[in-house]
């Protein structure tokens, strides 16, 4: 008795639909490649934070479909991407487009490369000119237990 | 009854938390030697507390008492034991405790093996680990208790999420805190730092054994992690770039960061702020990765347990202790002067070129996890930041990272000169330089990653042999060399070892990142599909009952060549107590590459939907992090180390070697 209900209960979950189905693929590998590449840039709306391509959910299945379509009729890369950001906003896209604010997401990382750098060298430059203090901080008992202590 | 006593414990660890920080902190600033020499006692009585309080919890468990809220929300009588006991950790009350349990643990270590510590240092350090102690155990027991009762026990559970029974995920979060955890006594340390206002090169060889222990064990947390995404997530991804993954990788960074800049305060006395200041970002990011995995403010594959009421109290935790170290740094920070002098061409100025890169790329993971919050509450866009921005912002500073370390690893201390001390290294870059060009013209594709990380990775890894070649010295035979490599200090020997370990890990994911492929297609059993040499025949598709979960379960052939080289079993499982399926890839492991198959769904027109795919080199990824966690074994063995015990010896031996008078 329980193992039926049980049974049923499992067929009335739907197993993981997965990922990229067999029959999706576009029959063209150049559009199917291009398919793959677009797909792995679009982000599965409902999921947590995954891909169409990576994802089970049935809406990134529309989703991939939509991307193929798209590309069946002749769209270019850019013309896939517009059509997507045009009905679901930009938070599809999991590569922020360069414009506006994101500049400071993109070019934070080496400008900040580019500061820390200027400050090391900087750093580096002080060091090399420094005189080698004279006078330790250290009484004398402790200067002897750090140097008992660093010659292990 | 033990429930109870578990309670009672915790709510007692509180009160001797807090003892542990105000009367050692306010005995060593006084300088009342009885009030400082209490935070030993306070911390490890502290440790057996909470050790108890998580004992009686896992008890609960293990006996499935569904009177308890959280046994009921996280187990059921049905599952096999390992996946009780690692329930205790699955859920947000439960791993808080455990996070608790390895705070304490490193506080006790600190009490229990810091003799040579400064009295007044250790003092210190035990008040500023017991401060956080509070904190989290505030934070359990006001907002997240477990210990909580059911008025009317169920009479069962609702079982664990079915994603985590699984033998690496089980183990992945305990390694993990230790890691993130651990870091608390590298911060524990800095404040006291501080508070002493002096750093000298003592302080720089205390500090590094407990950070070295928190990273390696962090990186094995997240090899664990990733090498579960690789086989439970049903593509064989290994990182995502997730917000949560994020967590764990930015104190890992500056985890590693830290290691290198303490060695130059413990040889050299300089970068001495700098180093408090990674100690005390180090534990910040921690606190960070706590807050964003468990406050939900962003969205994550693995995150649990979301609760703005609870986020609220996470980053009041953050700011007081991240912005009150910060705020110390401030006032005390620059009274650390740096005393030695180096050229600018050195092992000092290597190593610092190693803290930028290695700040930087965390920095560059940070804007790219915070980024979406950011736009969001500032600019007003909803936008996201997946993979590709972080695969193209983060790897050209691990590039640099790698192409500088093994000149860097080798250079001489105060002043080198890079033409002298590349010269043996050109035998390594030649080959390095070699083995890319040749990747490239062997491989199919036109791909640069594949040849340019087989090219770092033997820069690296031959680089690693030539640094050790050249601490035996500059004279003697090889069988005298190789004598001598062998009793090199451990310390050498872990240096060259994780640094091998970086260029294998490099490889591997470069290697996969390149050369994957992956076939899909309707299969009706008995037929076959081909990818590369590979050929892989559904022979069958059945149900099978496990314990707690029901399976679709494939068998599939694998043929290499026309030669039977495995049987795979890849899965389908749905647990219909949590109502959730999972997919079991079956994958072949091999050094060379795994083959990894997937069972999909039974078709309209007959047969099943399969995807196999090649993935060259996957093992090298984690088996790099474990050979760079080995590393970090090495060193932490290397008698400095223990020179507490040596010391002790030979105090000893002293004492009975004065003859008496």
């Amino acid at each position: 008795m329980i193992r039926a209900l049980i049974l049923t209960l499992a067929l009335l979950i739907a197993g993981p639909v997965f990922a990229v189905q067999p029959d999706e693929i576009l029959e063209d590998p150049v559009l199917e490649e291009r398919a793959r590449d677009l797909s792995a840039n679009i982000r599965c709306l409902v999921c947590r934070n995954e891909s169409i391509d990576e994802s089970n959910a049935e809406l990134a299945r529309d989703l991939r479909v939509l991307v193929r379509e798209r590309l069946v009729a002749g769209d270019s890369d850019q013309d896939v991407i517009d059509y997507l950001v045009d009905r679901y906003g930009e938070f599809v896209l999991l590569t922020p487009q360069k414009t506006g604010s994101n500049f400071v997401l993109w070019y934070a990382g080496p400008a900040v490369f580019l500061l820390a750098l200027a400050v090391a060298i900087g750093y580096l430059r002080g060091r090399q000119n420094a005189k080698e203090a004279a006078v330790s901080e250290l009484s004398e008992a402790e200067e002897d237990r750090l140097k008992a202590l660093l010659k292990d | 009854m033990i429930v109870e006593l578990g309670h009672f414990a915790l709510i007692a660890a509180f009160a001797v938390a807090i003892a542990q920080t105000v009367v050692p902190l306010v005995g060593a600033h006084k300088g009342w030697s009885d009030w400082m020499a209490l935070g030993r006692p306070a911390a490890s009585l502290q440790f057996w507390l909470v050790l108890f309080s998580f004992g009686a919890l896992t008890y609960a468990f293990v006996t499935s008492d569904f009177s308890l809220q959280l046994v009921v929300m996280n187990s059921h009588t049905d599952k096999p034991m390992l996946y009780k006991i690692s329930g205790v950790w699955g859920n947000h009350e439960g791993s808080l405790l455990l996070w608790v349990v390895i705070l304490a643990l490193f506080g006790a270590t600190a009490a229990w093996f810091g003799n040579q510590l400064p009295p007044t240092l250790r003092a210190r350090v035990l008040g500023v680990q017991g401060s956080i102690s509070v904190a989290f155990l505030a934070f359990i027991l006001f907002t997240s208790n477990p210990f909580l009762r059911l008025e009317f026990p169920p009479f069962n559970g609702e079982d664990l999420n079915p994603l985590l029974q699984d033998p690496g995920l089980a183990f992945h979060p305990p390694f993990l805190y230790l890691g993130y955890v651990g870091l608390s006594m590298a911060y524990s340390f800095a404040v006291a730092a501080l508070l002493e206002g002096r750093v000298d090169a003592a302080w720089g060889r205390w500090v590094r054994p407990w950070t070295l222990a928190a990273w390696l064990f962090l990186t094995i947390g997240i090899a664990l992690g990733s090498w579960w995404a690789y086989y439970e997530l049903g593509w064989g991804g290994f990182w995502f770039w997730d917000p949560v993954e994020n967590a764990s990788f930015m104190p890992w960074l500056i985890a590693a960061a830290l290691l290198h800049s303490a060695i130059v305060v413990e040889k050299r006395e300089a970068l001495k702020s700098w180093t408090i200041l990674l100690a005390i970002l180090a534990f910040g990011f921690s606190l960070i990765g706590t807050f964003i995995v468990r406050s939900g403010v962003l969205t994550s594959v693995h995150a649990f347990a979301n609760d703005p009421e609870r986020g609220v109290y996470i980053l009041g935790i953050l700011v007081f202790f991240t912005g009150g170290a910060l705020l110390l740094f401030a006032i005390r920070g620059g009274a650390m002067e740096a005393k030695g002098v180096f050229s600018t061409v050195s092992r000092e100025s290597a190593l610092v070129f190693n803290n930028v890169l290695l700040a930087v790329s965390c920095f560059v993971v940070f804007i790219g996890t915070m980024w979406p919050l950011i736009a969001e509450m500032a600019f007003d866009r909803k936008l996201s930041v997946g993979p590709p921005f972080f695969n193209a912002a983060f790897t050209p500073f691990v590039i640099g990272l790698a192409a500088l370390l093994p000149l860097g690893a080798v250079l001489p201390w105060k002043r080198a000169d890079a033409a002298r001390a590349m010269k043996p290294l050109w035998y390594a870059l030649a080959l390095a330089v070699f083995i890319g060009a040749l990747v490239w013209a062997m491989q199919t594709g036109r791909s640069a990653g594949g040849p340019l990380g087989a090219g770092l990775g033997v820069w690296l890894v031959v680089g690693a042999g030539v640094d050790l070649y050249l601490r035996t010295g500059q004279k003697g035979s090889l069988s005298q060399r190789f004598g001598r490599v062998v009793r090199l200090p451990r310390a050498d020997w872990g240096k060259a070892v994780a640094h091998a370990g970086f260029g294998i890990t490099i490889f591997g994911v470069a290697a996969l990142m390149a050369w994957e492929q992956e076939d899909i297609r309707v299969l009706q059993v008995g037929e076959s599909l081909t990818v590369g040499k590979y050929e892989v025949v559904l022979e069958d598709v059945s149900r099978v009952e496990g314990p707690n979960y029901l399976s679709t379960m494939a068998r599939m052939h694998v043929y290499e060549d026309g030669r039977d080289i495995d049987v795979l079993f890849p899965e389908k499982r749905i647990y219909p107590v949590a109502a959730m399926p999972t997919t079991e890839a079956g994958i072949d492991n091999g050094f060379w590459r795994d083959v990894y198959a997937v069972i999909g769904d039974p078709q309209q027109g007959g047969g099943w939907a399969v995807r196999v795919y090649i993935k060259p080199f996957a093992n090298w990824i984690w088996g790099g992090a474990i050979i760079m966690s080995l590393g970090g074994v090495l060193s932490l063995s290397d008698r400095r180390y223990r020179v507490a015990a040596g010391a002790r010896r030979r105090r000893e031996a002293a004492a009975q070697g004065v003859p008496a008078e």
